[in-house]
């Protein structure tokens, strides 16, 4: 199978790869480049565990193209935390004891986080709204919500 | 959450360093930062990918398998039927000594379930095994099948599993397990009313995010590395080592952090066929459930039927109860045998009743094995029971939480399986739930106690 | 045509375990040089967090905190026997496992620390923070970081432990069906509040009020993680899930996530949970399994509100709006 380049800025290091061509971005990050954190929850866009963020914007990786993402900055949960110091929603997420098996919560950090770039201090509805392109089955969502309202309450106090 | 510690505050200790503490989750930081280790984060150099050729009918024999031009596909590294699996028939429980051995790990001469697994595909890539797997031809003869379980019991109904012979699983017991407390008849007799009633449900799927699935890396010596989602380690383990006529000291199994299970993860389906995948070819084959495969292939909680006759009086008292309980296992039994007696050693429910008679049938039908799941063989069972409890406190004009404190078991009570009831909480749990949705009951109920009456 | 209100209540119990083919589960329990203990089970964390409340567990019986503690599970070279994660057995079989295994331990290790201190040691007492005190004279103390280098490079002592728990397997009786087939019972009451509109069918559950009985909340927080995410799925699973709407027939079975429906973030009914512990005589510090039975009252309970608010029973799962809808055409219609 034809073999192409891609090359992007994955959390901010510069990346490249070969892959096969018609791969998934999915495919690309989890079993080329090694970053594992988005999962393959459904591959047909149904649950929102492999979301990620291309160029400030929430997308889900196993519906995407890597071909398509040439030049592009990626940001997924495995590059949010800073020196070992987690990142204001990873931090509200175990706050909130928001997780139980997991599986969904790096997806769920990517859609809130995206959320709170654009709306720093978001109602509940749009908190919900953000949420609901995400499945968990375990926690009944409640937790993931309060989460990110923590989450957000959080930077609204450190920014004043 | 609240935590109301007023009650059984007699009975319970609270000074404890580390049990009852708010600690953190060691996992959360590892799922926060996507660093947890999810069986399907191992890649390894060379893997191969499996798939399922899976069939497309109910119920039908196989007249032929032509898997040549599979075979020639461009990446296929091996194309495995039925007989290349050394034990191909099995069964889960037979480590516990329930038996018959019912079922293929790939279809020998039948299917008996629409995406029942026929012919594995093992390529360089998924998209290459999936290409394959079309190519695969398999020539069926359809048969008649049947999916409503009392049409299966009839007589002359096309016999799903011919490992049973019925369509019903056979206990020591006879065609159900049997539950025989005080003399059901004379119960009904006595009571001023009597109310039959039925109850069914449809197969639930358990939708963990995680995909049920396996990583399998030969270890170079001769050993054989699983790294799998199940939710049983040994139990897997030793299953495998039977239908793959392997020693288990060759089998290693790596797990035990699992996207969500719900009982749906414990039915041994993905590791013997990637394990005898790894061993035929020397590679690292990885084989995971697609969403569609986890939908619709993977066991769900059996649909049930359940039938609840009760006689109960003017003031209250249940005096007899029968429940015939049908569950459908589909077209083998996994854990269902299992799950059907359960559900006879948990009716009549939390309530103390001098009459009563069960009989839990295990019913087989041409679909979708089902298999436990989060309240296997009871989930079911209660929503019956509970709907059944608020049409008799109806039925005699009685509060319906009034009418469950009457019946409520208590320490000391005697079960219809002949078990004394002992630790009961059920009054106590009505209680509070009686103030919090301020749903008032009579101060006689809200006085009651769990502890044996003179305790 | 209206919106209707209606309330029901439901009343259950849960069996921990199943020991209907024999229910056992093992655990080891050893220290490192510097008194960090290791728990080596075979057990499966699905989610539920028994890697964290195993930790506890043996933090609590050796007597050391909880962060010295590390769970090595689910690995067959390594970990002894655990029948699996099924049955609400996770918590009450491994966690008694634990605690005999912890127990064997933390004896070895008073052992050695009575030798260094010159004294019994039925004397001793730890005093949860990683020191060994005698009883009345807490002045005269030892760390179990030198208790543990103790043992290894002078003492020559293994600061470790076995631990096996077996509910032994319980054949039914033929025709009476005497069984034990469970050990102790976990207990909910719930009452769910709907509104039914009877125009389009559709239920929408206002609040949920649970009440859950589990003999000892380990970790409140993670009781409270399951019990939440449990009362959802109820509530799932009486107004939504089938892989088999029309069965018994086969057909229009759902293969992904939008059309095997569930309740999203924007379809939450207020929940509120209130937890009472009786602790049981078997289980680990009394806890009995909670992770199933918090899901099981809420479909009875929904299922007896919607006949409170528009006077239809729907006898068959899932209740959905057509289900309503055609119980409300046929009660029109007598
Ligand atoms: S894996 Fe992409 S949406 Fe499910
Ligand atoms: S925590 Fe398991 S799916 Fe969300």
């Amino acid at each position: 199978m034809a073999k192409v380049p891609v090359q992007f800025t994955l959390n901010g290091s510069e990346t490249a790869e070969f892959i096969d061509s018609g791969s998934t971005l999915l495919h690309a990050l989890r079993d080329k480049i090694g970053d594992t954190s988005p999962k393959g929850g459904c591959h047909q866009g149904t649950c929102g565990a492999c979301s990620v963020i291309i160029d400030g914007e929430l997308r889900l990786s196993c519906l995407t193209l890597a071909e398509n993402c040439n030049g592009t900055a990626i940001t997924t949960t495995s590059g949010l935390s800073e020196g070992g110091v987690l990142h204001p929603l990873q931090r509200a997420f175990l706050d909130a004891f928001a997780s139980q098996c997991g599986f969904c919560t790096p997806g769920m950090i990517m859609a809130a986080k995206v959320l709170l770039d654009h709306t720093p201090n978001p109602s509940r509805d749009e908190v919900v709204q953000a949420l609901s392109g995400n499945i968990c089955r375990c926690t009944g969502y409640e937790p993931i919500i309060q989460a990110v309202l923590l989450a957000a309450r959080a930077n609204s106090q450190n920014a004043a | 959450m609240e935590l109301r510690k007023n009650y059984f505050a007699d009975v319970r200790k609270d000074d404890l360093h580390e049990i009852g503490q708010d600690r953190p989750r060691s996992d959360s930081p590892g799922h926060v930062t996507g660093k947890t280790s999810f069986f399907a984060d191992r890649n390894f150099p060379g893997m191969l990918h499996l798939k399922m050729v899976r069939s497309p009918h109910h119920h039908a024999r196989i007249r032929s398998i032509d898997t040549s031009e599979a075979e020639k596909h461009p990446g296929v590294a091996r194309v495995l039927t039925a007989k290349d699996v050394p034990h191909n028939v099995y069964t889960i429980l037979i480590l516990i000594q329930v038996g018959p051995e019912d079922e293929t790990v790939l279809a020998d001469g039948k299917v008996r379930f629409k995406g029942e697994a026929v012919v594995a595909v093992l390529a360089d890539t998924e998209r290459a095994a999936q290409e394959a797997a079309a190519k695969v031809k398999v020539d069926y003869e359809v048969l008649p099948a049947v999916f409503d379980m009392e049409e299966a019991l009839k007589p002359g109904a096309p016999l799903v599993n011919e490992y049973h012979g019925q369509n019903y699983y056979l206990y020591d017991s006879g065609e159900c397990r049997k539950v025989r407390f005080g003399d059901v008849e004379a119960g009904f007799a006595e009571a001023d009313h009597i109310l039959e009633q039925s109850y069914q449900s449809s197969p639930i799927e358990h939708a963990p995010t995680e995909t049920t699935g396996c990583v399998v890396a030969p270890a170079g010596n001769d050993r054989f590395t699983c790294y799998t989602n199940t939710q049983a380690m040994f139990f897997t383990l030793d299953n495998t080592s039977i239908i793959l006529q392997m020693p288990g000291s060759k089998l290693h199994f790596v797990g035990g952090t699992v996207g969500g299970g719900f009982g749906g993860k414990v039915d041994v389906i993905v590791e013997p066929i990637a394990i005898l995948g790894a061993k035929l070819t020397g590679r690292p084959v990885s084989f995971i459930y697609s969403r569609e495969e986890e939908m619709q292939i993977s066991s769900p909680r059996a649909a049930e039927k359940v039938v609840i006759k009760d006689g109960v009086m003017k003031d209250g008292r249940i005096v007899a109860r029968k429940v015939t309980g049908y569950t459908d296992a589909g077209a083998y039994s996994r854990h269902s045998p299992y799950g059907a007696q359960k559900g006879a050693g948990h009716y009549p429910g939390p309530y103390t009743i001098p009459n009563v008679w069960i009989d839990t049938y295990c019913v087989y039908t041409n679909r979708t094995p089902s298999s436990a799941m989060r309240g296997f063989g009871v989930t079911i069972g209660d929503f019956a029971l509970e709907v059944q409890m608020d049409k008799l406190a109806r039925l005699i004009g009685m509060d319906p939480l009034e009418f469950r404190f009457i019946n409520a078991y208590r320490d000391g009570d005697m079960k219809a399986h002949r078990q004394p009831t002992e630790g009961a909480a059920l009054i106590e749990c009505m209680q509070e739930a009686s103030r919090a949705a301020d749903w008032p009951v009579a101060e006689k109920y809200m006085a009651m106690s769990s502890y044996a009456k003179g305790a | 045509m209206a919106i209707k209100r209606g309330r029901g209540v439901a009343a259950i119990n849960y069996p921990t375990g199943m020991n209907l083919g024999g229910d056992p589960t093992q655990a080891l329990v050893h220290s490192t040089p510097t008194g960090n203990f290791m728990v080596t089970l075979s057990s499966v964390d699905l989610g539920q967090g028994m890697k964290q409340i195993m930790a506890q567990i043996c933090a609590e019986t050796i007597g050391v905190p909880t962060d010295r503690v590390v769970v090595d599970t689910a690995d067959t070279d390594t970990g002894p026997h655990c029948m699996g994660t099924f049955a609400s057995r996770g918590t009450h079989r491994a966690g008694n496992a634990v605690i005999q295994a912890a127990k064997e331990a933390r004896q070895v290790m008073l052992e050695v620390a009575a030798e260094e201190l010159e004294v019994n040691a039925s004397d001793l007492e730890t005093d949860g923070l990683g020191n060994i005190l005698v009883k009345g004279a807490p002045q005269k103390a030892i760390s179990i970081f030198d208790v543990a280098l103790s043992a290894h490079f002078k003492r020559g002592r293994s600061i470790s432990g076995r631990g096996m728990f077996l509910i032994p397997r319980s054949y039914p009786e033929k025709e009476t069906g005497a069984m034990k087939p469970s050990t102790c019972y976990a207990h909910a009451c719930t009452v769910a509040e709907v509104e039914v509109d009877d125009e389009t069918g559709e239920v929408t559950v206002l609040t949920v009020k649970n009440v859950f009985e589990i003999g000892r909340a380990l970790n409140p927080k993670m009781v409270e993680q399951q019990l939440v995410g449990g009362s959802w799925m109820g509530i799932s699973h009486a107004l939504y899930e089938t892989t088999e709407p029309y069965y018994p027939n086969r057909d229009h079975g759902g293969t992904d996530f939008n059309q095997y429906l569930m309740p999203g973030p924007g379809d939450l009914a207020e929940t509120e949970i209130i937890v009472l512990e009786r602790p049981s005589a078997d289980g680990p510090y009394g806890a009995k399994g909670p992770g199933e039975m918090c899901a099981n009252p809420q479909i009875p309970a929904v299922a007896n509100a919607v006949f409170d608010a528009v006077g239809v029973r729907i006898d068959t799962l899932p209740i959905t709006p057509e289900r309503i809808l055609r119980a409300l055409r046929a009660q029109a219609a007598t």
